[in-house]
């Protein structure tokens, strides 16, 4: 299983699993990326870090230290 | 009777503009998330009977942030009589997760389903009607920035606060609401019927802040976990998130027959940030913005308006819309060329053998006495040597450095003894600052010479430094009100997060540093932005180090007197100042204070609008306001302190106003703290008084060392002490001054903006504190290794002292962050989850 980190730009994937722990976490699966959302990797900001996504109809970015924990597919 | 309404929602969903539109009161609206950090209250414009709390912009009602736990106390313990939820209808997926929480709360709410003009630009569709069957809540369309359906949503939410029908909350998967049962059973005895379904719920989520609340015993506790094992067990995931899917699933359920999405392709806000954040593009984009803001707020139209402020509105007068400005200027320009003439003719006169003392005596007194002047002018003309005397005099073009000379007779002599200095307030329309028209009305009721003073020298001087900041700070205002409401600072976020998340800063710490090298005020007041506070203390700690223009005087003085103007001076102190804040950054950042609970990064990238000018200026005004009424207060004492501290003294053996300022209180203070700057190589009483005097204004050092070397008036980089100050310092000890003055605390403006920021006395006192150790031991590092290194000093407890604080400052600098316990959590669950 592959991680949204990992995920090449302009590619959908689903999520399978959100690993990680506490407020970071939960604020993630808050911000609807829970098991079973589409999210459309958008870009990366330009020093490489975070990274931008489309979940649920909305823009949200996020560091990739934190989209390691995201397992997709 | 009057009924109690709370408005929540989400950050961005237009709750800021809806509150204004139900209450008229003035309030900021922004574009970034999570601006509305305390709860404000208004009394709806409608029905004065009904009261509104807006609660601040939340995404969830978990325990982990602040603002989310303030509300959802406020909710519990306070129950308002109706919730108006605040939906952005544009993004009502992730805007009715939120909703799904609040239902369970046990009071009645009602959704505004507003942003509908966007929904309609879109050609999406949504069925309210359907809608509101399926939630089982009225819901109401509106668009709060046109005012649209907001009468209508204080109607429907009156008519819910009155019949106070609690909505039907949705199931959950039958082993879930299973649990949930069993759960509501346990607490059955110490619960409201109508708010047991939240309290099952928070328990099932393991929520510590709501397990505190019941203080369970043993038994209790071990019930609830065999309870929440169960379900996890079963459905093969963690209760948190078992929830938080349910809820996503029911609302793609509820959502999917009322909303018909119009597919298109990319919006006008995807084309622009197609542009704006690309690869290639964004950094010369951030560097081009960055660039106009400053030059615009700092520069140009800053510079300007500080100088109005500061030299015509609290100083001499100004010529009104500058008419008259050029002539006045052009008049001065041609008396001081007189100046210069007559002053060349003098020496001359005076290398010839007259007697050239009568007249000089009078031109540089205190007074001048135009007669008296004139009278010896008129001797030292009949002098029959006179005619013979013809002084050069030198012109120096400022632009070109072109250097002109000219012949000066005695006929051009005499005619420069009857030019007289021009009065600004014969050209255009003059108009007289504020000191002087006070202080001549204050002359004319003949106050006492104390009391005269203490309102022109210490209250004038002091309110002038509080609002000759304001023009400025509102022109930065007015630029951040636009990036925030455009929707840009959030990208700005985005663009910089990388580099400074290293030092323990926010991306958006950028901006107030950028604005800090023009001035500290503006630029701390610029960490509003950050809605992370811990991110905020730390810039607000950080920004000062950054050189000011007010510093600059005084790296300009050091590097004439003892560096022979040489440039890397300047550069190295903002080197200097930058080394700082990436210093500080690593070793704060590793405190509990400043590390514990790290803030997500997991932002909201709003869509691009165009800002709407009335947002923009009442932010603007807002933010200017709040300085000078928090602010401004401390500057003010601290102000009249330090007036006091100058002015009075010992002189002839009596305490009393003091015409020196060697007599006064505060050279008195220096002496007795001068041997504390002695490991830094300037301990005397003159450099601990220019030090004090510079909390007032940075730019005051420069004037003090003229007071205390016997100077009336010094120029701003004080280029008439250069040599005396040569034979005070060495290079290694005014560099360090220089470096303790830099890094040191600011002056009181700048403190009067970290309190108003920092909002809390203590971590004020650390920021300032923090500064103070830190300039000190860097400048003790300076003397004593710099000292070591030129032979100035030889080796003894000062350099053992710097070598204890360089071991230390390596230390914080190296040493390991304390792990938490969470993060070796972080690590568990980060394996299970790739396994």
């Amino acid at each position: 299983m592959n991680n949204l980190k990992d995920t090449p730009c302009g590619t959908t994937v689903t999520v399978r699993k959100v690993g990680g722990e506490g407020a970071t976490r939960r604020r993630i699966m808050d911000m609807g990326i829970t098991r079973g959302a589409e999210v459309f990797v958008r870009k990366v900001a330009p020093l490489g870090d975070p990274i931008e996504v489309t979940v649920r109809g909305y823009e949200l970015s996020l560091r990739k230290a934190d989209a390691v924990y995201i397992l997709v597919e | 009777m009057s009924i109690r309404l709370a408005l929540a929602g989400n950050p961005n969903c237009g709750k800021t503009t809806m509150f204004n539109e139900l209450t008229g009161a003035a309030q900021y609206v922004g574009n970034w998330p999570g601006v509305t950090v305390e709860k404000k209250e208004g009394r709806c414009r409608a029905d004065k009977t009904v009261l509104i709390t807006d609660l601040p912009g939340i995404y969830s009602l978990s325990p982990y942030t602040l603002e989310e736990v303030v509300t959802r106390d406020f909710l519990v313990n306070e129950q308002p009589d109706a919730v108006i939820n605040l939906v952005d209808a544009s993004n009502i997926e992730r805007n009715l997760y939120l909703t799904t929480q609040l239902l369970e709360m046990g009071l009645p709410v009602v959704v505004a389903l507003n942003m509908m003009d966007i929904v309609a630009k879109r050609g999406d569709v949504i069925d309210t009607a359907q809608l509101s069957a399926r939630l089982g809540v009225p819901v109401v369309e509106t668009t709060a920035l046109k005012g649209k359906g907001v009468r209508e949503l204080v109607e429907t939410a009156k008519q819910a606060a009155q019949d106070g029908s609690v909505p039907q909350v949705h199931r959950f998967e039958a082993c879930i609401e299973n649990a949930l049962t069993q759960i509501e059973c346990m607490i059955r005895d110490v619960t409201e019927p109508a708010q047991r379904r939240w309290f099952a719920v928070k328990l099932f989520e393991r929520d510590e802040k709501v397990l505190a609340r019941f203080r369970f015993g043993a038994d209790a506790r071990e019930k609830l976990e065999t309870l929440v094992a169960a379900v996890e067990e079963t459905l093969d995931d963690d209760a948190e998130s078992i929830i938080t899917d349910a809820r996503y699933q029911y609302i793609a359920q509820v959502v999917k027959p009322c909303v018909q999405k119009k597919q298109t392709g990319m919006t006008l806000s995807d084309r622009i940030d197609h542009i704006v954040t690309n690869r290639f593009l964004a950094l010369p984009i951030f560097a081009l913005v960055m660039f106009l803001v400053y030059y615009v707020s700092v520069t140009t139209v800053g510079t300007v308006l500080t100088d109005w402020a500061n030299d015509g509105v609290f100083g001499e007068g100004w010529h009104l819309a500058g008419y008259g400005a050029g002539a006045y200027e052009d008049a001065a320009a041609a008396y001081e060329d007189d100046v210069t003439r007559r002053d060349a003719w003098l020496e001359a006169a005076e290398t010839a053998g007259l007697d050239v003392s009568a007249l000089t005596e009078q031109l540089a007194a205190e007074e001048p006495d135009a007669a008296a002047a004139a009278q010896a002018g008129a001797v030292l003309a009949a002098d029959p040597a006179a005619a013979a005397v013809v002084g050069t005099a030198v012109f120096e073009d400022e632009k070109t450095g072109a250097v002109v000379t000219e012949p000066v007779s005695l006929s051009v002599f005499e005619r420069t003894l009857a030019a007289e200095a021009p009065d600004p307030a014969d050209f255009g329309i003059w108009v007289p600052g504020i000191p002087v028209l006070l202080g001549n009305a204050l002359a004319g009721l003949g106050i006492a010479d104390w009391l005269y003073s203490l309102i022109m020298d210490g209250i004038v001087a002091g309110v002038g430094a509080v609002l000759g900041f304001v023009p400025q700070i509102l022109v930065l205002f007015f630029f951040l009100a636009i990036l925030e409401d455009c929707g840009y600072m959030a990208r700005v976020a985005f663009i910089m997060d990388r580099v400074f998340r290293k030092f323990g800063l926010s991306g958006k710490s950028f901006i107030p540093m950028l604005i800090g090298t023009g001035c500290g005020v503006p630029g701390i007041m610029a960490s509003r932005t950050i809605e992370q506070e811990r991110d905020r203390r730390m810039t607000i700690v950080t920004t000062t180090f950054i050189p000011c223009s007010a510093k600059l005087p005084i790296i300009a003085l050091f590097a004439g007197a003892l560096f022979d103007n040489a440039g890397w001076v300047a550069f190295s102190a903002y080197v200097i100042g930058v080394l700082a804040i990436v210093l500080s950054g690593i070793m704060l950042k590793k405190f509990r204070a400043f590390a514990g609970e790290p803030a997500p990064f997991v932002m909201e990238l709003p869509a691009y609008h165009v800002p709407t000018a009335g947002n923009v200026l009442r932010s603007m005004w807002e933010r200017g306001s709040s300085f000078i009424k928090k602010a401004g207060t401390v500057i003010l004492l601290s102000s009249v302190v330090l007036w006091f501290l100058l002015s009075y003294g010992w002189e002839n053996g009596a305490f009393g106003a003091v015409s020196e300022i060697n007599n006064s209180v505060l050279a008195a203070i220096g002496n007795a703290v001068a041997p504390l700057f002695a490991p830094l190589g300037w301990g005397t009483w003159e450099n601990a008084v220019a030090t004090v005097t510079g909390l007032i204004a940075k730019e005051n050092v420069v004037a003090t060392f003229g007071q205390t070397l016997g100077f009336a008036e010094v120029a701003e980089d004080g280029a008439e002490i250069w040599s005396l100050l040569a034979s005070s310092f060495t290079q290694v000890t005014a560099f360090s001054f220089m470096c303790f003055n830099l890094l040191c605390a600011p002056c009181f403006a700048a403190m009067g903006a970290i309190k108003r920021e920092m909002n809390n006395a203590k971590w004020t006192v650390f920021a300032i504190g923090y500064m103070c150790v830190f300039a000190y031991g860097i400048a003790l590092m300076v003397n004593q290794f710099g000292g070591l290194v030129t032979g100035e000093l030889s080796f003894g407890l000062g350099t053992v002292a710097a070598l204890a604080v360089l071991a230390l400052m390596l230390y914080l600098l190296l040493r390991k962050p304390s792990v938490s316990r969470n993060g070796v959590e972080a690590h568990r669950m980060s394996v299970q989850a790739n396994s």
